[in-house]
């Protein structure tokens, strides 16, 4: 990406003009934005024209009874006073701040362990590690839902054969955490192999140096790998907001196992879901999908922005 | 617009008669039925129109999830070569629903006939409605082939929405074996169902005699009918009733309730794979369930057969049998269909047919809605090894007599269902207070109504 960024504002004639451009230069410009032209048709068609459609949407109330009118601000305001939506934004973030940091912190470590080229079975475990990554999320789920059960599922069969009743797992205070575990199993594998392949991309000669000057593996680790490291990292950070703000499959799959626990409103994206398709509400869930995408680039924003004075300051 | 006069008189009635709700039910209920503002009935279509349009070439889209349906509708393609069938299923219930409202929202793509469960038929009926009336393309003595309940679900505010298909009237299913270890027989009341919940749980420590499900308010709403609880109703226009949390509701949600908190009833979901696997286990000794439950049971609880029995629900009056119903559905026609005479016949031909209405009943076990199929001997007297050579269907036909009539539906079961999981669904799983529950079942929906502009009587 920042090659990319980079390369682009240097042109090599100063203050190039249009009418100075020579047919061959007309030529190539014509050439790239040939190819270009096919993303930006889909591009276009299917994010920009849904996104404003569903802006225009997020306008108007349509009532069951009475048809369509223009609201304005009408839905968003009823949005940033619902609680049932603040709710959910609410567990979203207490999600983000527990579930983000141990999924990375397990992901950079598995990453550095293979990397130091210590283990036997890497290869093997590297596979393995994200291999939940690749079965599907609705089967992951089932899965789990089985695991998890306080009647048959393994965990409350064996709990119950040493004397304790089954664990709290699909329960008000307990369900948070069973999801955070679904998607810690899933994703640990995915940020896992980004971070490697950073890791991987580092020049030897630098831990040959830092060899040279006595240096442990432990110390190396630190002060070159995970520093070098840091924009995928940061990738990582950045994918993973997104993932808890647009959570969806988990709790959709575990609502059928905990139907009382798991309402309409558990995540911001199932309320919008559910308010478009069971309310029949599109206007009112367009808008809520709106706010959810402000909510995301601001929650973005200011990790990028918390990590890039990280760097100045560093 | 010209409906709203009659709307505002018709809310003062309401009004005046919310007092009352017994009154109300008797009095106003069946004026809705014969309401002045339902469209005035189109002249029947002449048999040589059908003759024809049947006799040219139509491709017909038919949305639908019932398995192996495609075998009813070779029947009618046999019949009238002329005209092909395409079948999809788009999915089962609130997916298909969804597809189904958005192509009508857009015009274009929705099929000509669709798969409708009676509660869902309202919501299609809103405005200018969706479906098409299917009065004028079937005969008129089509009324007599169906028990009055099952045509009271079809035929509302003046209009036929849809063919019916199969039914779900209310029984019990119960473990022969379990009950009498515990020295109990099948309760035939409800006070006898609560006291022998208390003597097997006593006896059971590790199982119950019935399960409450928190997500099912199918279930619920069908245990509400049983006990006469009207609990909804729509002019066809923009009145409802919204009415769950009357004096009969509260008894009928406390008996249930009362079983939960004092852990009497287990409260576990239902549908799930942890239920299925309690069935099949012995954690529950009953369950009430609808005609569609033995087949279901059978496949889910197999290495339980030869244990189970089935019989009517308890009642709240011992002297008279009253039963209640739970899914079943319908095939409508849509209005933006281009080959409307077609699409009725299919529909009509389909559930009509009796070797394509047998097939239903006995190849897809479909619980047959005609009066014909369910006094067919063939399907009466087949004997279920799993419930122990007893006839069932015949048990269930008996049952479909006793369902009571005059229950309507409200133009929003999504939103009433999914709330339930929410309010008393959710009370039943925190073992809190139902009726409370209840009321915030009630509160909600009225709520919900009002904002989307209905006028609430």
């Amino acid at each position: 990406m920042s090659t990319l960024v980079d390369a682009a504002p240097a042109p090599t004639t100063p203050l190039p003009r249009r009418s100075r451009l020579t047919a061959a230069k007309r030529r190539q410009y014509g050439a790239a934005y040939t190819l270009v032209l096919p993303f930006f048709i889909v591009f276009v068609a299917t994010m920009i024209v849904p996104l404003v459609y569903a802006g225009y949407l997020s306008l108007y109330r349509t009532r069951l009874i009475g048809g369509t009118s223009f609201a304005g601000a009408e839905n968003y305001i009823r949005a940033l006073t619902d609680p049932l939506f603040l709710s959910g934004v609410a567990r979203m973030a207490i999600f983000l701040v527990i579930q983000v940091p141990i999924m990375i912190a397990l992901a950079l470590f598995f990453a550095l362990a293979l990397d130091s080229g210590m283990m036997k079975l890497a290869r093997f475990s590297r596979l393995a590690i994200f291999v939940p990554y690749a079965v599907p999320g609705v089967v992951a789920t089932l899965m789990w839902g089985y695991l998890y059960g306080p009647d048959f599922g393994p965990f409350a069969q064996i709990s119950r054969s040493l004397g304790f009743g089954p664990p709290p797992f699909l329960t008000q205070n307990g369900m948070l955490f069973s999801i955070m575990n679904i998607v810690n199993w899933a994703f640990i594998g995915y940020n896992m192999i980004i971070i490697y392949a950073a890791l991987r991309s580092i020049p030897s000669e630098l831990y040959e140096a830092a060899r040279v000057d006595g240096a442990s593996e432990p110390r190396i680790a630190l002060s070159i790998k995970i520093p070098a490291v840091r924009p995928a990292l940061l990738l990582t950070v950045i994918f993973s907001v997104i993932g808890t703000f647009q959570l969806f499959t988990e709790p959709k799959l575990m609502h059928t196992l905990a139907p009382n626990v798991i309402g309409t409103a558990y995540t911001p994206n199932l309320y919008a879901y559910n308010i478009a398709f069971v309310n029949q509400d599109a206007n009112y869930a367009a808008a809520l999908a709106f706010l959810l995408g402000i909510v995301i680039m601001i929650v973005s924003y200011i990790v990028q922005l918390t990590s890039q004075r990280k760097e100045r300051l560093s | 617009m010209s409906a709203t006069p009659f709307t505002r008189r018709k809310f003062l009635i309401s009004t005046a008669a919310a007092a009352s709700s017994a009154w109300f039910l008797a009095a106003c209920s069946p004026d809705e039925g014969s309401a002045p503002e339902a469209a005035p009935s189109p002249s029947t279509v002449p048999q040589a129109d059908i003759d024809q349009a049947l006799d040219t070439e139509t491709t017909l889209t038919f949305w639908t999830w019932v398995p192996d349906i495609e075998n009813e509708v070779k029947l009618f393609t046999t019949k009238y070569p002329k005209i092909k069938v395409n079948v999809t299923n788009v999915g089962q219930g609130a997916p298909h629903y969804q597809k189904l409202r958005s192509t009508i929202q857009a015009g274009q793509g929705a099929p000509d006939v669709a798969q409708v469960e009676f509660q869902f038929i309202n919501s299609f009926t809103l405005g200018e409605g969706d479906l098409l009336d299917l009065t004028p393309y079937v005969p008129a003595t089509l009324k007599d082939s169906y028990p009055e309940w099952v045509w009271s679900q079809v035929f509302t505010n003046g209009g036929l929405w849809g063919i019916p298909q199969d039914t779900g009237p209310m029984g019990l299913l119960y473990r022969d074996d379990l009950l009498q270890a515990a020295g109990l027989q099948a309760p035939k009341t409800y006070d006898d169902f609560a006291s022998a919940a208390q003597t097997y749980r006593s006896k059971n420590p590790k199982s119950y005699l019935v399960n409450v499900a928190p997500n099912q308010p199918g279930q619920l709403v069908a245990y509400l009918w049983q006990a006469g609880v009207r609990p909804f109703s729509f002019d066809g226009q923009q009145t409802v009733k919204v009415d769950l949390a009357n004096e009969q509701a509260k008894n009928v949600v406390k008996f249930w309730g009362d079983l939960v908190t004092s852990g009497t009833a287990s409260n576990d979901a239902d549908f799930n794979d942890s239920w299925y696997q309690g069935l099949a286990n012995g954690k529950w000794a009953t369950l009430p369930i609808a005609a569609w439950g033995p087949v279901f049971l059978q496949g889910t609880a197999g290495k339980t057969s030869g244990k189970w029995r089935a019989a009517d629900l308890p009642q709240w009056d011992a002297s008279t049998i009253v039963s209640s119903n739970w899914g079943g559905s319908t095939n409508a026609v849509l209005k933006l269909s281009k080959n409307q005479v077609a699409a009725s016949q299919l529909a009509l031909f389909i559930n009509t047919d009796k070797e394509s209405a047998l097939k239903f009943a006995n190849e897809q076990f479909l619980f047959p809605a005609m009066k014909e199929i369910l006094a067919d001997p063939g399907f009466l007297n087949e004997e279920f090894k799993f419930y122990g050579g007893q006839k069932v269907n015949e048990k269930f036909a008996q049952i479909s007599e006793t369902v009571g009539t005059d229950f309507q539906w409200l133009p929003f079961m999504d939103f009433v269902y999914t709330n339930f999981n929410e309010t008393l669904g959710k009370a039943f799983a925190d073992k809190t207070d139902a009726v409370a529950g209840l009321q915030a079942w009630q509160d909600a929906c009225a709520k919900f109504a009002k904002d989307q502009g209905f006028t609430v009587a």
